[in-house]
């Protein structure tokens, strides 16, 4: 029963405690366990909560026996992103700054989990400020694939990514700046979906990239996402960039199918020349697209002319933002103090100390990008490409409604393989980062592997506001590919007993 | 423009971050190769082009100054390095000569 419990989709879960054939401790349990089994190899989790797991866990079973209210996600266990305040409860964002930080306050997001009376089963791993692509920036130690314990799970949310894909819990909570959900979604064989930016609070999110950050669900199945992005999407007066009204209703038509939907192929994102697609990627991707067409949507080849300045716009306005928001980490307020004779001595040696290279190498860039006389020429240049890169979007939606395009341009790296070259580590983000500049909807969906047996993301972008069509789209290719998101092969964590891969070794 | 070790020293005062004298070599030719490669945005003509501001279109999102609760200055003080009499206690700032 057990291992039977922790393979469910957090849909099936809750038929399951609805119907009381097992109770939310059994479940939450269940998947404690196999995280206390397996993580010393994943480690996907800087910490488990299981003594507030097992007590909402056992409040939730006790409300649902009394016929009390439960939450639309009552007992199903959840991996949290450790850059996510919570109240009391370490919050580290995987930096010796922030070490032993316990927070007065909890994040809008995880106030709403709460309510929703999904059980957080443990905060997880990530590239350090949520700058990487592969956790192998965390001061805690890099987390393992899944699919292959030799290789990166993707980054920067890729403690939430491993944990959901080691069915260590079947929801997960990741951050998206420049494509920290569907890059190691797309790794690890998992739905992870960017909502559109300001649907989603940013309250208690502890910021990065302000104009870029956003949270957002990985799951192994459409549905779960969908249901997660319920839970959390909705308007917080505490976040000014929070978008007023109700948030997009993805639920009612999730399983109508995409008859008709035009769907736009970017013919920048697969040239050979842009960010050196593999062919593995490839292959995948337009077998994709082609079940798409079968599936009666109709496709067209669409420009993004600007698409290609992204990642050089993204790496001047992310750490220019950077740079201003981690000035706060100041050994002042909160987080590591190293002591110095004055107060100056005292803040450069707690920074110099507590951040690790990469966020040093960012926050230089941004503060070089900021200081004067290069503002024009960086900041400013870079947020007016920006805007021209939102009109190649809207230009493009004038001839379609959904755009497809790899999520990353390869499968899962191994452990160390890009960890010393900056440069080449940022260009796994280059089909990813012009959503997160337009502030677009777009959503990560496996579809097959590659012929090492590496999981291969497809990216489905929708226009602003537009998850509705983005999660039924990814819905309807879902239920036709039959993507059996259970790792497998010769380097792959083995699967809780008694459940085998439905695709074999 | 390659950065040369005064610039990586003058932007890591300005940043408030003490470096080791292998770590500015470090960041120098980094920076540099960064920088090179974010330039391209200097390619581009913007000539009318506005900077983006909110993705979605917001700008001066006002409420009502309401008086409510917050944290207590305990609750507010309760993670900092030192404190005492009810502040965060830092050293020296203005130096006496």
């Amino acid at each position: 029963m057990a291992s039977d419990l922790v393979t469910r989709s957090a849909t099936e879960l809750l038929d399951i405690l609805n119907a009381g054939e097992a109770s939310a401790v059994e479940v939450t349990r269940a998947h404690l366990d196999r995280i206390h089994e397996t993580d010393d190899r994943v480690h996907a989790f800087l910490r488990t909560l299981d003594d507030t797991a097992l007590a909402h866990a056992d409040d939730v079973d006790r409300r649902r026996a009394a016929g009390e209210a439960v939450g639309a996600l009552a007992g199903v266990p959840l991996a949290l992103k450790d850059i996510l305040c919570t109240r009391g409860q370490e919050t580290t964002c995987a930096s010796r700054i922030l070490e032993h930080y316990r927070p007065p306050y909890d994040a809008t997001v995880v106030e709403k989990l709460r309510a929703a009376d999904a059980i957080v089963v443990g905060k997880t791993n990530m590239d350090e400020f949520a700058m990487g692509s592969s956790t192998e920036n965390s001061a805690f130690g890099t987390s393992a694939n899944p699919w292959d314990l030799q290789r990166v799970p993707g980054g920067s949310s890729g403690g939430t990514s491993a944990a959901v894909a080691a069915f260590d819990a079947p929801l997960g909570i990741g951050t998206d700046t420049g494509g920290s959900i569907r890059q190691p979604a797309a790794l690890c064989g998992l739905v992870g979906m960017k909502p559109t930016y300001g649907l989603v609070s940013r309250y208690g999110l502890i910021a990065f990239a302000s104009s870029l950050d956003q949270v957002g669900p990985l799951s192994r199945t459409v549905t779960d996402a969908a249901h997660l992005f319920t839970a959390i999407a909705g308007h917080d007066p505490r976040d000014a960039t929070s978008i007023p009204g109700a948030a997009p209703e993805v639920l009612s038509g999730l399983e109508t199918g995409i008859e008709g939907l035009r769907i736009g192929v970017v013919r920048e994102f697969l040239q050979a020349d842009t960010g050196g697609v593999e062919p593995g990627v490839r292959a995948r991707v337009e077998e994709a697209v082609a079940r798409l067409e079968a599936l009666g949507a109709t496709t067209v080849e669409v420009s993004l002319p600007h698409a290609g300045y992204g990642v050089a716009a993204y790496y001047l306005i992310a750490p220019s933002e950077a740079s201003s928001n981690l000035s706060r980490y100041d050994g002042v307020r909160y987080g590591l103090r190293v002591d110095g004779e004055t107060v100056e001595e005292m803040m450069a040696r707690t920074r110099g100390e507590g951040f690790g290279t990469e966020v040093k190498r960012r926050i230089m860039i941004g503060t070089y990008a900021l200081s004067a006389g290069y503002y024009d020429a960086y900041y400013a240049q870079a947020q007016r490409v920006r805007t021209l890169i939102t009109r190649d979007f809207e230009a493009a939606y004038a001839d379609c409604d959904l755009l497809v395009a790899p999520t990353a341009p390869t499968t899962a790296f191994r452990i160390g393989e890009k960890a010393d070259d900056p440069l080449a580590m940022y260009l796994n983000d280059i089909f990813t980062i012009p959503s997160n500049l337009a502030g677009a909807p777009a959503l990560s969906l496996p579809v097959g592997l590659d012929d090492a047996g590496l999981p291969v993301g497809l990216q489905l972008m929708a226009p602003l506001l537009g998850e509705a069509m983005l999660f039924r789209a990814a819905r309807a290719l879902e239920a036709d590919l039959g993507f059996d998101p259970t790792p497998h092969g010769a380097g792959a964590l083995p699967a809780p007993a008694g459940h085998t891969s439905r695709m074999g070794t | 423009m390659p950065l040369s070790t005064d610039d990586v020293r003058h932007v890591a005062r300005l940043a408030r971050l003490a470096l080791a004298d292998e770590a500015v070599e470090d960041l120098r030719a980094q920076l540099s190769t960064i920088l090179a490669y974010a330039e391209k945005v200097g390619e581009v003509a913007t000539t009318d082009v506005p900077p983006t501001g909110h993705a979605y279109g917001l700008s001066n999102v006002l409420r009502e100054d309401v008086p409510r609760p917050s944290l207590s200055p305990e609750e507010a003080l309760s993670t900092a390095p030192q404190a005492e009499n009810g502040r965060f206690r830092v050293p020296q700032i203005v130096s006496e000569d």
